[in-house]
């Protein structure tokens, strides 16, 4: 049994074929990498499958369930959590309120709770915020659990986005170019943070890359994604020397 | 010549630093004199003020030429009588600034010591403490005029009205135009409840309920004003919430119009005459429970996580949607819930006025509370407090000016969107225990440190 199936999906921006029957078959504990040059469709894939566009056609399943149809929310809920390719944090509030805040739809003491502030409702976010220190300690932000998050560095802010994915206790985790932007040093860190999420948490991670580098070292197994279509799927080593993979990054060979 | 003319600018700057300088260390000592006054030292010295005003209030303003004791601050006497401003300023020096400052100050020692003893105990008997004193200043203060009462129980219901605004506009970031709308809905509706059932009235008949048990089910009938502005506020909702932007301005604008000429048009609740006779519940104790409960509610509301979700989808609403957040569920909730409070302002107002007609709930109230809002700051509640209360005193002290009043009060707010775009009191946390919590302790903290180093 696969965690996360997908079978031909497909999907359309007016007229332009955005994805092309993509398939993917992910198990628990897999780490896998999707590349592709500009434009290729691979955000619009994370996008089909978290529930911000509906696909055209094609199934989704997440254990065996289909997922098609369901909003972002339930979708998030049932499992999968994600990171943006452009940060999207909330900017007037702080690191802690951001991790607190994924663990929405698990919150129980609802709006009696909200106006009363019950003992359930005290219990609850306790715990939460229990949860979420844990969580900010693996990250190694917990210092700046009070700070506005526009006030941190961008390393900082692309920790506190995956932290607060990882709040949703996830089945698999979908990162949208988890190093963009970022320094040699910085980007060390965050390999090796992607990996300890994967071992210690045993979490399927699911991630989009266009450093080369990163996705040779991390994944095991990697597609290859042009103008909608995998033209390749393989080991690093197989996607490094397929043809059609250099084709499409580096242009065709000609005879000149 | 010229190593002058290259000498006197920088002379310039130098002297504008100086007494910029100067100003914020006196502005500093001030601060950092008063710093360890807790609140409860604040609430002492203000209500030894207003003790002294009741006692020996006439006796002073008499004896300083004034006709009566200044009922606001002294302003309006101020305006109306310019050669009277030595006088007020003397009373006002005399009868509040001074006791307030000494008092507070001079009782630190034992006020931070009482703070912190209450704080031992569970919370909520503390607040009730503090919340008590704060009444009891209410009380004696307007103790001297019925136009104090007046002013007070307008304020009180503007902070309702204010809060639940900010609620929509603040918290939640979309811009709604149709409070007075829900207030008009809330006034009717709780008017229309007391009327009926415990009034002898030409329009409606005899009273079907007992009169002696009407101030009891006061609450009851605010409740019902306030469901039905909820009603009115999802009907706004299920049109213009599919989409984000400008689209709820223009229908919730479109629905205080609506309901204007709704309530015009329906006869048999007065039309465009209005509706009277309503009972005088709305004294200042009731008004005041009503606004505290509304504010604790609206607190504890947003600041637990079902509530911080509407910064989350005034931020980001794509993000807060991906991170499991209902988006949707959560909007409607503070919009009903936002209507709700606005629905009992309503309900208060027309008790207070003991008359309502359509005209009141027109696009000037929508002006007012919006301005209040903006004024004291978004996504905060002391902030929605004091744009409540200093937009009211505001308009009231410069009621002798007239029509320039109403020049001279927006300028004001323009100068307070350039200079603070987000109000004076911007997204700020209403943390009860840090505020009545004493402050002394901070002191001790800093000298530990400096003692270690």
């Amino acid at each position: 049994m696969s965690l996360l199936l997908i079978e031909k999906m497909t999907h359309f921006f007016g007229g332009l074929r955005a994805v092309h029957n993509y398939d993917l078959e992910i198990n628990t504990g897999q780490l896998r990498g999707l590349i592709g040059p500009n434009g290729a469709g691979k955000t619009t894939i994370f996008n089909l499958i978290t529930g911000i566009y509906k696909p055209a056609e094609g199934k989704i399943f997440l254990d065996d369930r289909s997922i098609v149809g369901l909003q972002p929310h339930q979708i998030a809920s049932e499992g999968i959590g994600r990171t943006f390719q452009n940060l999207r944090l909330w900017r007037h509030m702080t690191v802690l309120e951001h991790v607190k805040m994924a663990r929405y739809s698990k919150l129980t003491y609802g709006l009696i709770g909200a106006f009363f502030g019950t003992r359930k409702r005290r219990k609850e976010e306790a715990e939460n915020e229990e949860k979420a220190y844990h969580l900010l300690d693996m990250l190694g932000i917990r210092h700046l659990a009070d700070q506005i998050v526009t006030n941190l560095p961008y390393g900082a802010q692309r920790r506190v986005e995956m932290a607060r994915a990882l709040t949703i206790d996830p089945k698999i985790l979908f990162l949208d170019e988890p190093t963009a932007g970022m320094n040699p040093e910085e980007l060390i860190e965050m390999m090796e943070i992607i990996r300890q999420i994967n071992k210690e948490l045993g979490l399927a991670i699911f991630l989009i890359e266009h450093r080369m580098k990163v996705v040779m070292e991390l994944c095991e197994r990697i597609q290859a994604l042009v103008f909608g279509e995998v033209i390749a799927e393989g080991t690093p080593e197989e996607i490094q020397n397929n043809p059609g993979v250099i084709d499409a990054y580096l242009g065709k060979e000609t005879v000149g | 010549m010229e190593t002058q003319n290259s000498k006197s600018p920088t002379e310039k700057t130098n002297v504008l630093n100086t007494i910029r300088n100067s100003i914020n260390k006196v502005l500093n000592l001030i601060r950092n004199y008063f710093s360890e006054v807790p609140l409860l030292g604040w609430f002492i010295g203000t209500l030894t003020a207003v003790s002294l005003e009741q006692l020996v209030g006439r006796l002073i303003a008499l004896s300083l030429g004034l006709p009566k004791i200044p009922v606001l601050f002294g302003f309006v006497t101020i305006l109306k009588h310019p050669y009277l401003i030595p006088s007020t300023i003397l009373y006002m020096l005399v009868i509040y600034i001074l006791p307030i400052v000494s008092i507070a100050r001079l009782t630190v020692p034992i006020t931070n010591w009482l703070a912190g003893k209450l704080l031992v105990l569970p919370i909520f008997i503390s607040v009730i403490i503090h919340l008590g004193l704060l009444y009891l200043i209410m009380h004696l203060w307007s103790g001297i005029s019925d136009y104090r009462v007046l002013m007070l129980r307008f304020i009180l219901i503007a902070v309702i009205a204010t809060l639940s605004l900010n609620v929509v506009n603040g918290y939640m970031g979309e811009f709604s135009c149709s409070h007075p709308g829900f207030m008009a809905l809330g006034a009717y509706g709780a008017s229309i409840c007391t009327v009926v059932l415990f009034v002898d009235d030409s329009m409606f008949g005899p009273a079907l309920l007992p009169p002696a048990i009407g101030p009891f089910m006061f609450p009851i009938a605010l409740i019902v004003g306030g469901c039905l502005a909820s009603v009115g506020a999802f009907l706004v909702a299920i049109p213009s919430f599919r989409t984000r932007g400008d689209y709820l301005a223009i229908v919730s604008l479109a629905f205080t119009f609506i309901v204007k000429s709704l309530i015009e048009n329906l006869e048999i609740i007065g039309g465009a005459r209005g509706l009277s006779s309503q009972p005088n519940w709305a004294n200042l104790p009731s008004i005041f429970i009503c606004a505290v409960a509304c504010v604790w509610i609206i607190n504890n509301f947003v600041r637990s996580t079902l509530g911080k979700a509407l910064n989350a989808v005034r931020d980001d609403e794509l993000a807060a949607n991906v991170m499991t957040v209902n988006t949707r569920r959560t909007k409607m909730t503070a919009f009903l819930f936002a209507a709700f409070w606005a629905g009992v302002a309503g309900g208060l107002l027309a008790h207070v006025l003991r008359y309502v007609n359509p005209g009141t709930f027109g696009i000037q109230k929508l002006a007012e509370v919006l301005a209040m809002v903006y004024f004291g700051g978004l996504n905060s509640i002391q902030g929605s407090i004091l744009g409540a209360i200093g937009f009211n005193i505001l308009s009231e002290a410069l009621r002798p000016l007239a029509i320039y009043k109403w020049i001279i009060i927006p300028s004001m707010l323009i100068l307070i969107m350039i200079f603070r775009p987000t109000g004076l009191l911007a997204f700020k946390e209403f943390d009860v225990k840090k505020i009545i919590s004493p402050k002394q302790k901070q002191k001790k903290e800093v000298q530990n440190v400096i003692a270690s180093n």
